[in-house]
C-alpha cells in the first residue's frame, strides 16, 4: 500500500470530516472528528488492511498521517 | 476461632490461576485453608502461582480449555470438588465494524463456551459435591455497563450472567450453588496490556471515575468469592455481586 492510498484508507475511519481535508501533513490530531473511537478504527483498519499491529503509543507518537505511515512501515 | 467464612477442608478448582485475579483467588483460598486445584496455559506462570500457595497438597494442571481434550483430561483428573471458580477469560477491544469472525469466535470460545462445557463436564462426572459452589468471574462490563471497543467482551460476558442464572436453577436440586462476581477496572496483566493502548492519562482519567479513587487488586475479587465459596452464603444462588470501587454508580 502506498501513502496515497493509506491516507485514504484513513480517512474512510471518519465519518464527518471530508475526505478532501486528509493530506500525508494532516494533523490527525487537530481534527475536530479525533477520538478514541477514531483512533481505536486506525488501530483496526491499519490490522486489517496490512496485517500489522500497531498500539495507542505509535498513534501517540505520529503527528501527521505520513509520520504513522513510515512506523507502520518500519514495522 | 469462629470463622464462617473458612474454607477448611474444601477442594477447589480455579482456572486461569496462572495470573491476575486467578492467581490472587488462589493464594487467598489457599490461606483460607482450601486445597487448591490450579488449572492455565502457561507452566511457567502457573508453576509460579503454585509456589506462592499456603499449605499442602495442592496440585497444579495445565490445560487449554479451549481445547475440548485438555477439558476432558482435567475433568478426568480432578478430585472431588467442594468449589469450582471460573475465572479464565481474555479481553478484546473491536470496534463493532472491524469486527472479525476469528476474533469473535476466540473471545466467545475462551469466555462463554469453554467456562459453560466445563461446568457441564463437572457436574455430569459428578465432581462438584452436594453442597458445593460454583463462582463466575464475570465483569461489570456487559451485565451493568460497557465501553468503547468493548462490545465482543460484553457480550462473551453477558452470557456467563444469563448462564449463571439458568444454572443455579437446573443445580439447586444438587444444593450446588452458582454465583457470579462482576469486578471492574483490577490491576492486572491485562491491563498491562491496555496501558500499551491507552496513555497513563487516559488511564488516570478513568480511575477518577471510581469513587474510591483507586484501581482494584486481584484481592478485591477474591475475598467475593471466598464468601461464596465457604458455608457462609449457603443460601445465595444465581446472585451476581459487583466489586468496582463505586464505578457503576457514578
Amino acid at each position: 500500500m502506498d501513502l496515497n492510498e493509506f491516507v485514504k484508507h484513513f480517512a474512510s475511519q471518519f465519518d464527518e470530516t471530508p475526505a478532501s481535508e486528509f493530506v500525508p501533513t494532516t494533523v490527525f490530531k487537530n481534527l475536530e472528528e479525533w477520538s478514541s473511537l477514531t483512533a481505536l478504527s486506525v488501530i483496526a483498519m491499519v490490522d486489517e488492511e496490512l496485517d500489522i499491529r500497531i498500539t495507542g503509543a505509535d498513534i501517540r507518537n505520529s503527528s501527521s498521517i505520513e509520520d504513522l505511515f513510515s512506523t507502520i512501515q518500519a514495522k | 476461632m469462629y470463622n464462617p467464612f473458612s474454607l477448611e477442608g474444601k477442594t477447589i478448582l480455579i482456572t486461569g490461576a496462572s495470573s491476575g485475579i486467578g492467581r490472587g483467588i488462589a493464594v487467598e483460598c489457599s490461606k483460607m485453608g482450601a486445597r487448591v486445584v490450579l488449572t492455565g496455559r502457561n507452566e511457567e506462570r502457573l508453576n509460579e502461582t503454585f509456589l506462592s500457595l499456603t499449605g499442602h497438597n495442592h496440585i497444579q494442571i495445565i490445560a487449554d480449555l479451549s481445547n475440548t481434550e485438555n477439558l476432558t483430561s482435567l475433568v478426568e483428573q480432578c478430585p472431588q470438588l467442594d468449589g469450582f471458580v471460573s475465572n479464565a477469560g481474555i479481553p478484546k477491544l473491536m470496534i463493532v465494524k472491524y469486527i472479525q469472525k476469528e476474533s469473535l469466535e476466540e473471545i466467545i470460545n475462551i469466555n462463554t463456551i469453554a467456562p459453560i462445557l466445563l461446568t457441564s463436564a463437572l457436574i455430569k462426572k459428578k465432581k462438584l459435591i452436594k453442597g458445593g459452589s460454583i463462582v463466575f468471574i464475570s465483569s461489570i462490563s456487559g451485565v451493568n455497563i460497557s465501553t468503547l471497543g468493548e462490545s465482543s467482551y460484553s457480550a462473551s460476558k453477558g452470557a456467563i450472567h444469563g448462564f449463571v442464572k439458568g444454572a443455579a436453577i437446573d443445580l439447586a436440586s444438587q444444593k450446588i450453588r452458582v454465583n457470579s462476581i462482576n469486578p471492574g477496572l483490577i490491576e492486572t496483566n491485562i491491563l498491562k496490556l491496555a496501558g500499551e493502548l491507552f496513555s497513563e492519562e487516559q488511564i488516570k482519567d478513568k480511575l477518577k471515575q471510581y469513587p474510591l479513587k483507586r484501581i482494584g487488586q486481584p484481592e478485591d475479587v477474591a475475598f467475593a468469592a471466598i464468601y461464596l465459596l465457604s458455608d457462609a452464603a449457603s443460601w445465595v444462588t444465581g446472585a451476581s455481586i459487583v466489586i468496582d470501587g463505586g464505578f457503576t454508580l457514578a
